[in-house]
């Protein structure tokens, strides 16, 4: 399987997640966003980070580089896109998945881990994994997921959220929302469930030695879905 | 030839920043004010000298990048 991570200027996710995605299989590849051409990938990535120093609005220059047109191409026709963090911000900023994402509710730059519950397996990036809750790290100061009313009917009547946050047993409820999300939105898909973007940084757990395992669960379980 | 842009956030979006100040201020003893709300303003000087052709370059500008529609309204100023 192939894959491809974008690197922008104030990307900083880019290494960690090459490191995961090699650590299960995947021939990666870094692309600097000035290319014009994207890699044959079954997978594109657009990492964490503080792209263009969140300049304007999180994500919104990142999302007009030249590599994008390429993404958005890929993305249109069916390929898989993930957007982590700042990638999410881009994601949300290209129009390829709904709403946007605001400030944090309380201001405050939010690190530390979250258990998110996985609302919808019926796509390449969830199904087949066991666990209904996973355990992931944040790191984000503007992750509070917002759209509109009509928007948010949309994504329920398509089942387009991918994951909400919860406490340890699953229960999605406000005292567990650490950033003020509609819904407890953590990420979403695009109506396809080709394009995923979340907040929660999968690649931060993929070794028990530093965090947790969760991360390598859903690696595992990704490049065996792309197969 | 100099426009200006005004963005705004739309009515029902939260916006913590305003509600950070409008604490502040209060404490600072402004009591009687309702509500703050955090905008941006742009300064933009264009090549065109046509101030129509201008204001439409500048509101395409404002909907490709500028504004996030989804949260923000942009008001263009009139160039004096």
């Amino acid at each position: 399987m192939k894959s491809s991570v974008i690197t922008f200027p104030g990307s900083n996710c880019d290494r960690d997640m090459d490191v995961a995605l090699k650590k299960f299989g995947f021939k990666n590849k870094m692309v600097w966003h000035a290319d014009t051409e994207l890699p044959k990938s079954d997978l594109v990535v657009l990492p964490g980070g503080f792209s263009y120093g969140d300049y304007l609005r999180c994500g919104s220059m990142a999302s007009k580089s030249k590599i994008m047109q390429s993404v958005i191409n890929f993305a249109n026709s069916g390929g898989m896109v993930m957007g982590i963090c700042n990638g999410f911000q881009i994601l949300v900023e290209t129009g390829l998945v709904p709403g946007v994402l605001l400030r944090n509710k309380y201001l405050e730059f939010i690190c530390k881990n979250v258990f998110v519950k996985i609302n919808d397996k019926k796509n390449k990036y969830f199904k087949n994994v066991d666990n209904q809750v996973l355990e992931f790290h944040i790191a984000h100061n503007e992750g509070n997921y917002f759209c509109t009313n009509d928007q948010l009917k949309e994504i329920e009547d398509n089942n387009q959220i991918a994951i909400n946050y919860c406490n340890e047993n699953g229960k999605i409820e406000d005292q567990f929302n650490p950033n003020g999300s509609i819904k407890n939105i953590a990420g979403i898909f695009n109506k396809e469930k080709n394009v995923l973007g979340m907040m929660p940084h999968p690649e931060r757990m993929i070794d028990t030695s530093l965090s947790g395992e969760d991360g390598s669960l859903f690696f595992k379980n990704l490049i065996n879905n792309l197969k | 030839m100099k426009i200006s842009v005004i963005i705004t956030l739309k009515k029902d979006v939260l916006d913590p920043q305003g509600k950070v100040i409008h604490q502040t201020l209060d404490g600072m003893g402004f009591e009687d004010v309702n509500e703050v709300r955090q905008g941006k303003y742009f300064e933009i000087d264009t090549k065109e000298t046509d101030n129509n052709k201008a204001k439409a370059k500048v509101e395409e500008m404002c909907k490709k990048l500028l504004a996030n529609l989804v949260i923000e309204n942009y008001k263009i100023i009139d160039p004096k």
